[in-house]
């Protein structure tokens, strides 16, 4: 059964775990303080590995859980030990020995310190190769959307290829529920340089890699904003590669399909920017439905002004950040290959009309 | 009198500048393998400096998120350069430099077994520096000011192909690392030479000084990794120059190829860079606790087969790129493995301890600094090893902080340790131990202060190589926690090297053997004469020295 192996979903399992824990370590401690403690990692960051909000992520937090409690075992006994032997066999003043009883070994301790080691890396492997394959090899529903990403530097792109979208930078997506799974699958390239794809709440990171395709799911389990960026060093901006995840309640991502599906805005009172934009080395790089833009270098723009941000999420879509945008790019990323236009004032003033309208 | 008036015009006083040169010529042209020893540290202690200004500006840029202190383009240079400096002009030549020094003396040979080929090996690595940051002046050529390589230390493929990586600065890292790679390999083949071939009469194998031993892993290690890297930069070289298509993805190549390329080299070159700090280890713990190393044995099966193990492990840096679940699970366990030798060298350590008379020596805080250190770098290596975690964690900080707790809060550590014991031998004089107890607590409270709380960012989704990030995903508080500890690693850096300057002119006189060791470098004059030893020894024992101390219980009927 596809999502057998979700496991019962909270607000923020960490915390959750974390209540549970201090309460059973510490009872005379005060239940919120153990939780604020660790709320300080788990919750103030939107990115944490440590709210995990679909199910491969959920099922890397519960191996990651188990394995931290074993590292932390092996530390507080190994460490202990060493403090407690420093301590011990400190050298004080009036030592009257000339030296300590040399020992040169016991096959029977150093037998027991191989062994027990190796029964630990047994049950840390097998817990771990059954997440490998769980997350790895689970059967595929047939009605699960499909969604091809490409990484640029830096920017990405998103191909629904059977609704005929091609969308870029925000990747929206269902949300997925128990009773209703609709995992998204993301079949991924790259159009240059290695990128990899991370949203750490959703699953964890892929590498996209030109002249390889690598597949991934996610199934979000609450509508909302999911983020992330680019997690493998693809170029100068790398660091502006940004990824947002929007996980859409049915409703609302059958509209977001609809609107995407639908021609490019053609608003005759903005045709002046529209004409701008056909007569300018725009088109090479971007598409407008319907317009003479069909380049593919650059992200499309067909319903540029749906998204809330512009530069790969770097910036939030507002008619001034546009402008000064087009204008040089380079003033936000430096080393982004989209060149500074140069148009005149009256120019970029039409075509950010009319791109604002691409709605 | 008379007579000393009458000798004394004979010897005439040479001029500043004839003595200066006699002495640049003396040192240029020296094939003894402590004045190479000393070369190499020499050399890796200006480029520990260079690398660790590199760190400071990128802890600088990164203090705040959306920081203008660094241009992006200027920041992708300063992290590559970081790494290939670290790891081929520090790490490489630092612990090259103890080794050439140490090994002869332990194993009582009066030189390495190629004296001149040692030579070469040294200038051709020394030049390979160079070459790197000569980049800075004349990196991209005709296509602008001069630049450094901005591909990253693993300068993974396609982004050194020409299309991505135009000019020459690539070029820069793949010919610098190239030369030194012949000079690392002519070292190990040296080492391996002179410890096979050179050892005194009575120094069976089953006697070797653990450091010896572990020296001979190394240099093996170094034979079978610099090999695959050397292939792989003549391949892309060839695709750069003569139109090949190896790695070239928009003609068919493999991106993929490259990264198995470089971390079969990749990998076992960590445990070239951390076996010589566990050999340092392996000396200096056993003399501070006073009594012979737990389990001799045990110790050296464990350092082969680190040696061995390390071959198999090199994809767990390529969980992420999507192998599929055979090879990650493959590469999870044969990881997972590893770490049992490795924590039966750390409870060796532990039992060596154990039962001791232990002295808190400046060379023995850095080594206990190492023990805790070591545990934990081993400990979330774990973590990483389990390819799901890895999933979250690969090209994120967390990784960032892990293996700088490998290089720096065990490498580094167990390097300053070694400087700390080993300095009296080969300048005759001991480091301040009160300038050495400031380094040791400043550059503890730094490295906390830096490396744990750089886990944080990692777990909270902050991917690495990002010369910059953004405000409202909780980084920031972190960045600055671990750009703080920079400066206290810097301050204490400082007293070190001026520690090593001070005490070379006024250090306290150490004598042959300040510590009351065990081997036999401590057997000689510090700083020993040209030859070594005037007598070369002969031994019952693997502690030479014990065996001369206690003759009414020698370690030759324990052993």
């Amino acid at each position: 059964m596809f999502l057998s192996v979700t496991l019962p979903a909270t607000d923020s399992p960490l915390a959750t775990y974390a209540h549970f824990a201090a309460h059973r370590l510490f009872p005379a401690f005060h239940p919120r303080a153990g939780w604020h403690l660790l709320a300080l990692l788990v919750d103030q960051s939107s990115t944490s590995i440590f709210a995990p909000q679909a199910t491969p992520a959920r099922l890397i937090f519960g191996l990651s859980v188990l394995v931290l409690s074993i590292c932390g075992t092996i530390f507080a006994v190994v460490a202990g030990l060493l403090l407690f032997i420093l301590f011990r066999y400190r050298h004080r003043r009036g030592y009257t020995q000339r030296e300590p009883a040399q020992i040169y070994g016991s096959a029977q301790v150093e037998l027991s310190w191989t062994v027990i080691p190796i029964l630990i890396v047994v049950v840390l492997f097998l817990a771990t190769a059954r997440v490998i394959f769980i997350t790895q090899s689970v059967p595929r529903p047939p009605d699960a959307l499909d969604v091809v990403v490409i990484g640029h530097q830096y920017w990405w792109e998103f191909r629904y290829p059977k609704m005929g979208i091609v969308t870029a930078n925000e990747l929206h997506v269902p949300v997925s529920s128990t009773d209703h799974p609709s995992p998204t699958y993301l079949t991924m390239s790259s159009a240059d340089t290695d990128h990899s794809f991370w949203v750490p709440r959703l699953a964890g990171k892929l590498d996209v890699i030109p002249n390889k395709i690598n597949t991934m799911w996610i199934d979000p389990e609450k509508a909302g904003l999911y983020l992330g960026q680019c997690a493998q060093y693809c170029g100068v901006q790398h660091a502006k590669m940004l990824l947002r995840v929007y996980a859409d309640s049915p409703s609302e991502f059958s509209a977001w399909v609809a609107q995407q599906q639908r021609p490019a805005v053609d608003d005759p009172q903005v045709s002046a920017g529209r004409a701008v934009f056909e007569a300018n080395a725009c088109v090479n790089c971007h598409t407008i439905s319907g317009t003479a833009g069909h380049g593919t270098f650059g992200p499309n723009l067909s319903h540029l002004a749906s998204r809330a941000t512009i530069a790969s999420g770097s910036l939030p879509l507002t008619a001034e950040n546009l402008h000064a945008f087009i204008d040089d790019p380079s003033r936000f990323k430096p080393g982004v290959l989209m060149p500074a236009m140069h148009l005149d004032d009256h120019d970029l003033d039409a075509v950010t009309k009319y791109l604002m309208t691409l709605h | 009198m008379a007579t000393q008036t009458q000798i004394t015009p004979s010897i005439e006083r040479p001029s500043a500048f004839r003595a200066f040169f006699d002495a640049v010529q003396d040192w240029v042209t020296t094939v003894d393998h402590k004045k190479i020893g000393l070369l190499y540290i020499g050399y890796a202690l200006i480029f520990l400096i260079v690398g660790g200004v590199e760190a400071i500006l990128m802890r600088i840029q990164l203090w705040a998120p959306n920081n203008h202190f660094v241009s992006p383009q200027t920041f992708n240079r300063l992290f590559t350069m970081h790494g290939a400096t670290m790891v081929f002009f520090v790490g490489m030549p630092i612990l090259f430099g103890f080794g050439n020094y140490l090994v002869p003396l332990m194993i009582g040979a009066r030189d390495m077994a190629f004296p001149r080929l040692n030579a070469f090996s040294f200038w051709i690595s020394a030049f390979g520096g160079l070459l790197l940051y000569f980049s800075y002046f004349a990196g991209s050529g005709l296509y602008g000011a001069g630049t450094a390589p901005d591909v990253g230390w693993w300068a993974y493929s396609p982004l050194t192909s020409r299309v991505f990586s135009p000019g020459h600065s690539t070029d820069y890292w793949t010919l610098s690392i190239f030369i030194s790679g012949i000079g690392s390999i002519g070292t190990a083949l040296n080492i391996v030479a002179t410890t096979l071939c050179m050892r005194c009469p009575g120094m069976k194998l089953s006697r070797m000084p653990l450091l010896v031993w572990l020296y001979l892993v190394t240099s093996g290690l170094v034979f079978v990794t610099i090999s695959p890297l050397t292939a792989a930069q003549i391949m892309l070289c060839i695709d750069r120059y003569l139109g090949g298509h190896f790695f070239d993805t928009q003609a068919g190549g493999s991106a993929v190829l490259w990264m198995h390329f470089f971390w079969i080299f990749g990998h076992p070159e960590v445990y070239i860079l951390v076996l010589p700090a566990f050999a340092f280890a392996n000396e200096i713990i056993p003399v501070f606790s006073r009594k012979a190393i737990f389990g001799y044995p045990a110790m050296v099966s464990a350092s082969v087969g680190i040696g061995f193990i390390s071959l198999t492990v090199w994809a767990h840096h390529m969980f992420t790129v999507g192998m599929g679940p055979g090879p990650n699970a493959f590469f999870t366990f044969s990881t997972m493995v590893i770490s049992v030798p490795t924590g039966i060298k750390i409870f060796n350590w532990v039992a060596t301890l154990w039962g001791g008379n232990i002295h808190f020596t400046t060379p023995m805080k850095f080594a206990i600094a190492f023990l805790f250190q070591f545990l934990v770098a081993g400990l979330t290596g774990i973590m990483l090893s389990a390819s799901p975690f890895d999933w979250q964690l690969s090209h994120s900080y967390f990784v960032v902080a892990h293996f700088h707790y490998v290089l720096v809060g065990a490498i580094l550590f167990m390097i300053f340790a070694a400087f700390y014991y080993w300095y009296p031998k080969m300048t005759g004089r001991m480091l301040s131990d009160k300038l050495g107890t400031w380094h040791f607590w400043l550059f503890v409270i730094g490295f906390h202060l830096t490396f744990d709380f750089m886990h944080v960012p990692g777990l909270l989704g902050m991917p690495r190589r990002i010369y910059t990030y953004e405000a409202d995903r909780g980084w920031q508080i972190w960045n600055m926690i671990v750009s703080s500890g920079a400066i206290f690693q810097a301050v204490a850096v400082l007293i070190f090297a001026y520690n090593l300057v001070v005490s070379w002119f006024k250090g306290e006189k150490a004598g042959p053997d300040p510590w009351d060791a065990w081997t036999l470098e401590w057997s000689t004059t510090s700083p020993p004469p040209t030859y070594n030893f005037s007598v070369i020894p002969t031994v019952e024992s693997r502690r030479p020295l014990w065996d001369a101390k206690h003759p009414e219980e020698p370690d030759a009927h324990f052993e």
